[in-house]
C-alpha cells in the first residue's frame, strides 16, 4: 500500500514537473535586448530624445529634437511674411496718407511765437533710443532679409564681414537701447494712460478724416500707441534677446527657438510701427520735427495739436517767447499748397 | 552618385566612444567641441541603447535653409559642408539642427561665438582638397582620398555605418532580419524622411 502511494506521488510529480517545462523553457526564450526602446516609439512620447553623455556640455545629450524642422520652418517663412508683410503695409499706408491727406499743416500759419515742448533730457534719452534702434533695426533686417536683397548685390565676402560687425553692433547697442527704453518709463508713462480725451481723438479719426483738429493732451492717442509699442515692445526685444547674448543659461532648445521666435517677430512689428512713426514725425506733420530736435514748437501748432496740454500751459504760466528766425513763418512754397 | 549617410545600428552600440575619440583626434577638433558623441538613453535601466550622433547630413538640411549668411553648401555625394568664412557665429543653425551637431567656440566675453564646426562627413570644406588651411579649418578630407569617414570604418562592433545610403540601409535590414529585433535608424526619419522596417 505504501509502494502505491509512493508510485502515485511520483507520477504526479512527474506530470506537474512535465506540465511546468514550456512555462520555464519560456522564460530562458524572452530576449531582453530585444526589449529596448525604439526611436519611433520615443519620438510618439516626446519631441526630444535626450540621455547620458560623457561630455561636459550637457547639450550634447540631446540624440535628436524635431522642432527644428518647425523653427526652420517659421523662421524662413511665417517671419519674413509676417514681419515683412507688416512693414510694407505700414509702408504703403504711410504713402497713402501722403497721397490721399497730404502733408498735415499748421493751419493759421506760424505764430512766430514758440514754446518749450520738450526738455533736454527728454531729448537725450529720444535720441540715445532712437539711434540705437536704428543700428538694431538695420543688423536685425540684415540677419531676417540680408540674404535675399543684400547678399546678391555685395557678394558673398562682403556680406558675411557686414553681417558679422552687424551680429556685434547688434549685440552692443541693445545696452544703450535698453537703457533708452527704461528711462522712457518714469518720464513719459504718466503722460501716456488712456483716458477720455483719447476716445474722442480716436472717434474724430485723429485728424485724418475731415478738417478738424480733435483735442489731445501733451501726446494724442496715435502717440501714446506708439508709446506703448515702443515700451512693451522694447522690453520684449531686450526680455528676448539677452537670452540670445548669454545662450543656453537656464533653459534647453526648446527655449532658446521661443525666444528668437518672438524676438524676430517682436522686432519686425516694431520696425513696422517706428515707420510710422518716422513718417509722421518727419514728413506727415509740419512742424512737428523740431519740437523733438530743439524742444520748442511752434505756439499754433500746440494749440492746433494739442488743445488740452496748450490751455493747461498757459493757465500754469507759460508764456510762448519770440521764435528765432529759422522758425519764423517761411516764405510760401507754392509745391507745398495743398490742392483745392 | 553615391547618397553618403551614416546609420547607428543603436543595438550593437557598446558605447566605447571611440568614435568620439578617432574623430576629435583625426581633425585636431579643438578643446569643448564634439563633432561626434555617445548619447545613452535609460541608462542603468532595462532597454537602455546608445546611439553615436553627429550631423547626419540632412535632406533639404534645415541648418542650410536657416542660416543669415548662406554659408552652406552641399557636395555631389550630398554630404552637407560649410563656409567658415562666411559663417557669422549667430547659432541659428543649432537652433535649427534636429541632431544638435552645430558646435561654436567661444571666443569672448557674453555669449559671442566663434565660426561653427561640425561633422564634415570627413570631407574637408571650401578649399582645395587636402591643403593645409583645409585641415587647419575643417580636419582631414578622407573621402577626397576615397576613404570613409574614420568614425564609422574603426567603430569596433560596426554598430556605426557610413557610406551609401542604399548600401547601409541594406546591410541593416539583414540584421534586423537575422537577429529578429532593431531600435530603428535613429534620426532617419528625421534626417531623409524615411524609415528602416525594422
Amino acid at each position: 500500500m505504501a509502494i502505491l502511494v509512493r508510485l502515485i506521488r511520483s507520477v504526479a510529480l512527474a506530470l506537474a514537473m512535465a506540465l511546468m517545462l514550456p512555462a520555464l523553457a519560456g522564460a530562458q526564450w524572452i530576449n531582453p535586448t530585444a526589449e529596448a526602446v525604439q526611436e519611433a516609439q520615443l519620438l510618439k512620447q516626446t519631441q526630444r530624445i535626450a540621455g547620458e553623455c560623457s561630455i561636459a556640455d550637457q547639450k550634447a545629450c540631446t540624440v535628436e529634437q524635431l522642432w527644428g524642422r518647425d523653427w526652420t520652418y517659421f523662421n524662413e517663412w511665417v517671419l519674413r511674411l509676417v514681419g515683412g508683410g507688416a512693414i510694407l503695409a505700414l509702408i504703403a499706408l504711410v504713402t497713402a496718407i501722403y497721397l490721399v491727406h497730404g502733408k498735415g499743416r499748421i493751419e493759421h500759419g506760424r505764430s512766430g511765437r514758440v514754446m518749450p515742448v520738450f526738455s533736454a533730457f527728454e531729448r537725450f534719452v529720444h535720441w540715445l533710443t532712437a539711434t540705437c534702434f536704428f543700428i538694431l533695426a538695420l543688423t536685425g533686417l540684415n540677419i531676417t532679409f540680408g540674404k535675399l536683397l543684400l547678399l546678391p548685390l555685395i557678394g558673398p565676402a562682403a556680406f558675411s564681414t557686414i553681417s558679422r560687425w552687424g551680429t556685434y553692433a547688434h549685440n552692443y547697442f541693445s545696452f544703450p537701447f535698453t537703457i533708452g527704453v527704461l528711462l522712457m518709463i518714469p518720464i513719459w508713462i504718466h503722460w501716456n494712460i488712456p483716458n477720455r480725451v483719447d476716445i474722442q481723438w480716436m472717434l474724430e479719426g485723429g485728424g485724418f478724416v475731415g478738417k478738424k483738429h480733435p483735442p489731445a493732451d501733451r501726446f494724442n492717442a496715435g502717440q501714446k500707441s506708439i508709446y506703448w509699442v515702443v515700451v512693451l515692445g522694447g522690453l520684449i526685444a531686450a526680455g528676448t534677446g539677452y537670452p540670445m547674448i548669454f545662450p543656453y543659461d537656464g533653459t534647453v532648445i526648446f527655449g532658446m527657438q521661443l525666444t528668437q521666435l518672438v524676438h524676430g517677430l517682436v522686432g519686425l512689428l516694431y520696425v513696422a510701427a517706428m515707420v510710422f512713426h518716422v513718417y509722421m514725425a518727419t514728413i506727415g506733420e509740419e512742424g512737428a520735427f523740431e519740437s523733438i530736435w530743439d524742444g520748442t514748437a511752434d505756439e499754433n501748432w500746440v494749440k492746433q495739436n494739442h488743445s488740452v496740454w496748450y490751455e493747461r500751459e498757459i493757465a500754469g504760466g507759460s508764456l510762448p517767447k519770440a521764435a528765432p528766425d529759422s522758425k519764423q513763418q517761411p516764405p510760401r512754397d507754392p509745391t507745398l499748397e495743398p490742392a483745392e | 552618385m553615391p547618397r553618403m549617410k551614416f546609420l547607428c545600428d543603436a543595438d550593437r552600440c557598446i558605447e566605447c566612444n571611440a568614435c568620439v575619440t578617432a574623430c576629435k583626434n583625426e581633425h585636431d577638433v579643438p578643446w569643448g567641441i564634439n563633432r561626434r558623441r555617445v548619447v545613452t538613453i535609460n541608462d542603468g535601466k532595462p532597454g537602455e541603447r546608445s546611439i553615436s550622433m553627429a550631423c547626419m547630413h540632412c535632406t533639404d538640411a534645415p541648418c542650410a535653409a536657416v542660416c543669415p549668411a548662406n554659408c552652406f553648401y552641399t557636395t555631389a555625394d550630398a554630404v552637407v559642408l560649410h563656409s567658415k568664412d562666411m559663417c557669422i557665429g549667430c547659432g541659428y543653425c543649432f537652433y535649427a539642427c534636429p541632431f544638435g551637431a552645430p558646435q561654436y567656440p567661444r571666443v569672448g566675453n557674453f555669449g559671442s561665438r566663434g565660426k561653427m564646426d561640425k561633422c564634415t562627413y570627413c570631407a574637408g570644406g571650401p578649399e582645395a582638397d587636402g591643403s593645409v588651411i583645409e585641415y587647419e579649418k575643417y580636419g582631414a578630407n578622407r573621402l577626397a582620398e576615397g576613404k570613409l569617414p574614420l568614425c564609422a570604418e574603426m567603430c569596433s562592433t560596426k554598430s556605426l555605418l557610413a557610406g551609401d545610403g542604399e548600401i547601409i540601409a541594406q546591410i541593416y535590414k539583414e540584421r534586423v532580419m537575422t537577429r529578429g529585433y532593431g531600435s530603428g535608424a535613429w534620426g532617419w526619419r528625421t534626417a531623409y524622411r524615411e524609415q528602416i522596417a525594422s
